[in-house]
């Protein structure tokens, strides 16, 4: 077991010494030191922001929780400079098989392709990924977290918010510019602000337990349909670091959470599956869940990201994974906003552009879900024809739906450009950058995603050299494939995923999405598109 | 593409007869099992969204006609 700070220590802070009205003054406060509040605290104090992050608790959450984190959150992560021990201790996989009774149905790879820097996804113990992301937070002197300051009164303002807050010490307060709420799905700041959080409840139970044992199955996603062990409901089981093993089995509507939870019932189930009893029980849950989202992630100066603006079911990787899509998204642009660089209107993209991404995400793991607990019969008859026509064909193996896997959304957004020059392939405007392998000035190995990184954390043009240098706008750094100095693309890969040809640019927003794309840019158009992502229209 | 309501069939009677002998011998369970994979089979075959969902509401119509039909014979 490796080492992993999980317990934290309350410190009293100056602020708390404060008396009545005089309270202490800050730009940002994030409450909620989960992934989601963690990730946006670094990404923001990486751009210099000085940033007060609250937790009600003193300890890392238990039990394993999110397992599954994509290639994107990976992305954003090695942005943060946490992407590597991530990978390092995480379980790299990108097959999955679906079974129908004892047989399989078909088996999928999610990313079929070589030359990406980070793989589909990795399954981590959402503890390791919070322990590590701390970590980071400690090396950064603009982040002040606060262990067991729980937020429990919320005064909105119009251009500041009053927070009231408990801890072991007492009551206190402060003021902030903006407060973002990552406080999760019983956010207690949603509640606050008066918002309402509707959606469809689902009332299907699923067990999760993860147990530890050494195994020799692939480090694969399986999921089953009616398997033998598990008679008429589906079944998961999916690799974690450690040698703990994540399984996820449907219950009945009316199974009884007290008695199914009791170990003694779930080994036999389990022991049923694996087809041996030698595993050791780490945690064993049960749920419920519903599908829903707030209908404003912007509250005035209260911001929401994570479960606390939305909820999905957990089949896809979408919980997490959306939630660090809100962090990265949210970052640059209340960082620009709180350097008067752009209007506070840019905001409002955040809430444009992320909440479209939670409709996707509830549309598609409530089709997930609707798959394996079909609500009627005629539902239970159609899903049973789909499994029964993918033995035979390619259409009923893409028809069968055990869990679409999360993938950034593509933003239809007020930032974008729209194409004006004619592409037969490549990321268009509001889609995130694809990665590629390419080679430094020394030749040295190394991707696209690594350049993007180190050209900075603004606007960057990617140029596909034709000989001449464009004159840019100030702010926008530059990340130029072939012609002199420029990084090597041998393989054709990046040329090939951008649709290139000599003069091709495109206009990455900073955190990694394409703006606009050009056959041959001009400063006039380089402007306009800079402008506009930068929420200038 | 938009949903085609003429007859494409040159001899319409063999179709509607090909489906009925489909059904011969079925109980109505097998028959609606048959029929489902019949859908998805020809859905998948037309392979045009904006036509399924056409083709879905004009059979859904049916089920609208039924019930004003229903409320009418009630009333």
């Amino acid at each position: 077991m490796a080492l992993t700070k999980t317990q934290f220590g309350y410190r009293r802070h100056p602020d708390q010494d404060r008396a009545g009205a005089n309270v202490a003054e800050h730009a940002i406060v994030v409450v909620g030191a989960g992934p989601v509040g963690l990730s946006l605290a670094i990404d923001l104090a990486q751009r210099g922001q000085s940033v007060v992050l609250l937790d009600d608790a003193d300890r890392i959450g238990e039990g394993s929780r999110a397992i599954c984190f994509s290639k994107r959150s990976l992305e954003f992560w090695d942005r943060l400079g946490i992407g590597q021990r991530m990978i390092d201790k995480g379980v790299v996989w990108s097959v999955g098989k679906i079974f129908h009774g004892d047989s399989q149905l078909y088996q999928f790879n999610l990313l079929p392709e070589e030359g990406h820097k980070r793989p589909a996804f990795i399954n981590l113990q959402q503890f390791y990924a919070e322990a590590y992301l701390v970590d980071r937070v400690e090396e950064l002197s603009e982040i002040d977290l606060r262990w067991r300051n729980k937020v429990t009164g919320l005064e909105p303002h119009n251009d500041h918010v009053v927070l009231s807050i408990e801890t072991p010490d007492g009551p206190y307060r402060l003021s902030a510019q903006y407060v973002i709420a990552c406080d999760g799905a019983r956010s207690s700041l949603r509640r606050m602000v008066g918002a309402e959080f509707s959606g469809q409840v689902f009332e299907d139970q699923f067990l999760i337990a993860d147990v530890k044992m050494t195994a020799a199955f692939p480090t694969e996603r399986w999921f089953w349909f009616d398997p033998p062990f598990h008679a008429g409901r589906s079944a998961l089981l999916h690799k974690q670091p450690d040698d703990i093993w994540r399984i996820d089995l449907q219950l009945s509507r009316d199974a009884d959470p007290a008695v199914e939870k009791l170990p003694e019932n779930v080994r036999p189930r389990i022991a049923r599956m694996l087809g041996h009893d030698k595993f050791d029980f780490e945690w064993i849950s049960l749920y419920k869940f519903q599908c829903r989202r707030m209908n404003k992630f912007i509250h005035g100066r209260v911001i929401f990201a994570g479960d606390a603006a939305h909820q999905v079911s957990p089949f896809g990787a979408r919980g997490a994974n959306s939630g660090l899509e809100d962090a990265e998204n949210l970052a640059w642009k209340l960082d620009r906003v709180l350097r008067g660089i752009s209007p506070e209107a840019l905001l409002e993209s955040y809430h444009i552009e992320r909440s479209a991404a939670a409709d996707e995400n509830i549309r598609e793991s409530t089709r997930s879900t609707d798959f394996m607990a079909p609500n009627s019969h005629q539902e239970a008859r159609l899903r049973k024809a789909v499994l029964s026509l993918a033995r035979e064909t390619e259409f009923g193996k893409r028809m069968v739906n055990a869990g679409r896997l999360s993938t950034p959304s593509i933003y239809e957004t007020p930032l974008s450009t729209a194409d004006s020059d004619s592409w037969r392939g490549g990321p268009r405007p509001g889609a995130s950058m694809p990665d590629a392998p390419v080679a430094g000035r020394t030749g040295e190995p190394m991707y696209l995603t690594d350049a993007f990184i180190g050209a900075g954390t603004g606007f960057t043009l990617l140029e596909f050299s034709n000989g001449a240098a464009p004159e840019l706008p100030e702010e926008i750094a530059t990340v130029r494939i072939g012609g002199k100095g420029g990084l090597a693309d041998s393989a054709g890969l990046a040329a090939r995923r951008y649709d290139a040809e000599p003069g091709t640019a495109y206009l990455l927003r900073p955190d990694g999405y394409v703006a606009a794309r050009f056959r041959h840019p001009t400063r006039a158009a380089l402007d306009a598109a800079l402008a506009r992502a930068a929420g200038h229209n | 593409m938009a949903l085609s309501t003429s007859s494409n069939f040159a001899k319409p009677d063999d179709a509607c007869r090909a489906i009925v002998e489909a059904h011969r011998g079925l109980n109505d369970e097998q028959s609606a099992d048959l029929d489902a994979a019949l859908v998805l089979i020809l859905a998948n075959h037309i392979g045009d969204l904006d036509v399924l969902k056409e083709a879905i509401a004009l059979a859904a119509r049916r089920m609208l006609d039924a019930g004003q039909q229903q409320q009418q014979q009630q009333q």
